[in-house]
């Protein structure tokens, strides 16, 4: 990063310099043409075209009728669409805050108790999940969670036998329950981008605040949390983006259910475009979803430049 | 350095515990796959009588050659293309800095917030129109399409940060662009290539809103996408399904293990400079 206010030109001769120039340049548009091409065709045209197909109303083979603003109205006044996006929200907590805060935790209990072998096994352990595929991650914690599966078996043998349930099918349990899923595929990544981060962070730091004597409380919120500002912003950005744009876990482990409790934008999405083929419903919630993210990414980003 | 015992006990009874609530899950299906087909163990039982035949069963019902050949076509298909196109991009980003290259960058950087779902849509009426829709191309291209913005970005970073100098030089010898690309800077960047391969790699084969979608034939997807398609087959037969699972992750789960450094590396990496 520290290259980039280099000169970037490749000084020729001043004369000749002009014309030169301008033939690198096409040559040099032409390295990146192909890849903007796929880009653009498979990528901005199709964001241009949910756009266009928000303010219609179509069933993706007969013709297409305007219908303004109406199919935006419908996502508010439907409880069914609207909830998707309050699921959604609830999912980030899940998602992104637990584990970017348990994450930064973990992360300097490893740079201070676990510094050696230890601490280099468990930040590898912590995210294996991360690898692999989320539909698996939804197939395993489908089972885990049913009735006679691991967390059932965990809490009766705590002694806590009366409280089992087939926790994603239980409407106010399981929206909370998909939440861990997300715990579980996420606090690895976490953990593991802040506790590379806090390996940066000169250690005279810490040692001094050691030689103060300072806990590890004092350290934390002294030290590694100012001092991480950026990577944590780098963390909620990833991880809120990922909590928005869910799919694979919900469409395998509950498809939405029970009833519409675990529904969220992507799989609402899905089922209005490629089951009901109400495709300008559809994409008027997939631009909300698109705005959202930008919506919610955009402080964080501005909270980011602000400490640099 | 002043750290107390208590603390030390404390902290490395909490990373003991989060390791248990990452690997239990792990431990759970594999014990579970190994219980007769058709009954419904509980989670952490041990099996009386393991049935590893059950790995056998999974793999026959669920087409598994015919999977791996398609998957691994599909892998084929996308990540040498892309990239090479995303390094080329790369390129004339980072270390040609062609005239726009901000803004050619800030429009690639603006798909890394875009979501799947929010354009599969249009992705999936372009590809009726195109009479691609249901061959393994309708998979593969737009992956191509949405790996760019991540990948672009990864290769103008390293190229970026390449001395401009080596260019020069090049360039008073009389070096082509070309000759630049080819001879000098491509060798100069295998490292950050590699990675981003593997990367893509694991993404595709776990790719599972793209094939589910534009695929219909379940043995022509990726290994996600019919994995999906097997649950809803074997949603009843925990043990079978479970071995199902297995089979997919174990090749995801080794070359991570193999990789490791590299894969962890480009990921932080990416998303840091993302």
């Amino acid at each position: 990063m520290t290259f980039k206010n280099q000169p970037a030109t490749l000084s020729i001769s001043k004369r000749t310099r002009n014309k030169w120039v301008r033939r690198e340049d096409i040559i040099g548009w032409l390295y990146a043409l192909p890849a903007l091409f796929m880009y653009a065709v498979f990528v901005l045209v199709p964001f241009v075209l949910t756009i266009v197909y928000s303010f219609h109303k179509w069933n993706g083979v007969g013709p297409m009728t305007w219908v303004g603003l109406k199919n935006y109205i419908t996502v508010f006044e439907v409880p069914n669409l609207i909830d998707t996006i309050f699921h959604a929200f609830w999912l980030v907590v899940w998602f992104s805050f637990i584990p970017v805060g348990l994450g930064l935790v973990v992360a300097s209990v490893i740079n201070r108790v676990a510094t050696g072998r230890f601490g280099e096994v468990s930040r590898t352990i912590l995210f294996l999940p991360y690898i692999i595929a989320l539909v698996a991650a939804g197939i395993i914690w489908g089972w885990l969670f049913s009735l006679s599966g691991l967390v059932n078996q965990g809490l009766s043998f705590i002694g806590l036998g009366s409280i089992t349930r087939a926790w994603l099918g239980d409407f106010n349990w399981a929206l909370s329950a998909v939440g861990v899923i997300g715990i579980w595929v996420l606090l690895g990544f976490c953990t593991v981008l802040l506790s590379t981060a806090m390996s940066k962070v000169d250690p005279a730091l810490y040692e001094a605040a050691r030689i103060d004597g300072s806990d590890w409380f004092r350290e934390f919120v002294g030290i590694t949390v100012p001092l991480l500002k950026q990577e944590i912003g780098v963390c909620l950005t990833v991880t809120v983006i990922f909590a928005l744009a869910t799919f694979d876990i919900v469409y395998v482990a509950t498809a939405g259910g029970p009833g519409n409790a675990t529904s969220v934008p992507g799989l609402q999405i899905y089922i209005l475009a490629f089951a009901q083929r109400n495709i300008g419903l559809a994409s008027a919630l997939a631009v909300m979803l698109m705005l959202l993210v930008v919506v919610i990414i955009l402080p964080i980003q501005r909270l980011n430049k602000e400490t640099y | 350095m002043k750290i107390g015992r208590g603390e030390i006990f404390a902290g490395r009874t909490l990373l003991v515990a989060l390791m248990a609530f990452t690997v239990l899950p792990f431990i759970s299906i594999f014990l579970t796959a190994l219980h007769p087909s058709g009954t419904v163990p509980g989670g952490l039982d041990w099996p009386a009588n393991p049935q590893w035949g059950n790995f056998v069963e999974a793999f026959k019902v669920a087409n598994m050659n015919t999977l791996i050949v398609s998957s691994v076509r599909i892998v084929l298909m996308v990540v040498p293309f892309a990239l090479v196109i995303s390094t080329m991009a790369g390129f004339a980003i980072g270390m040609l800095r062609i005239p726009g290259s901000k803004w050619l960058l800030a429009l690639f950087v603006f798909g890394l917030t875009l979501p799947f779902q929010g354009i599969i849509i249009p992705i999936y009426t372009l590809e009726r129109a195109l009479h691609i829709y249901n061959t393994q191309f309708a998979i593969a291209l737009p992956l191509i399409a949405l790996y760019m913005p991540f990948s672009v970005f990864w290769m103008r970073a390293h190229f970026i940060n390449m001395p401009v100098e080596i260019s020069e030089a090049a360039r008073v010898d009389g070096a082509t662009t070309w000759d630049l690309f080819r001879r000098i800077h491509l060798p100069l960047a295998q490292a950050p290539i590699a990675s981003l391969g593997i990367l893509m790699s694991i993404w595709t084969w776990n790719q599972f809103l793209l094939a589910l979608v534009l695929v219909e034939d379940p043995t022509q997807r990726t290994m996600a996408g019919a994995l999906g398609a097997f649950q809803g087959h074997y949603a009843t037969n925990v043990p079978l399904l479970c071995a199902g699972t297995i089979i997919i992750l174990v090749p995801t789960l080794l070359i991570f293990v193999l990789f490791q450094k590299q894969i962890i590396k480009a990921l932080l990496q990416g998303a840091v400079k993302g």
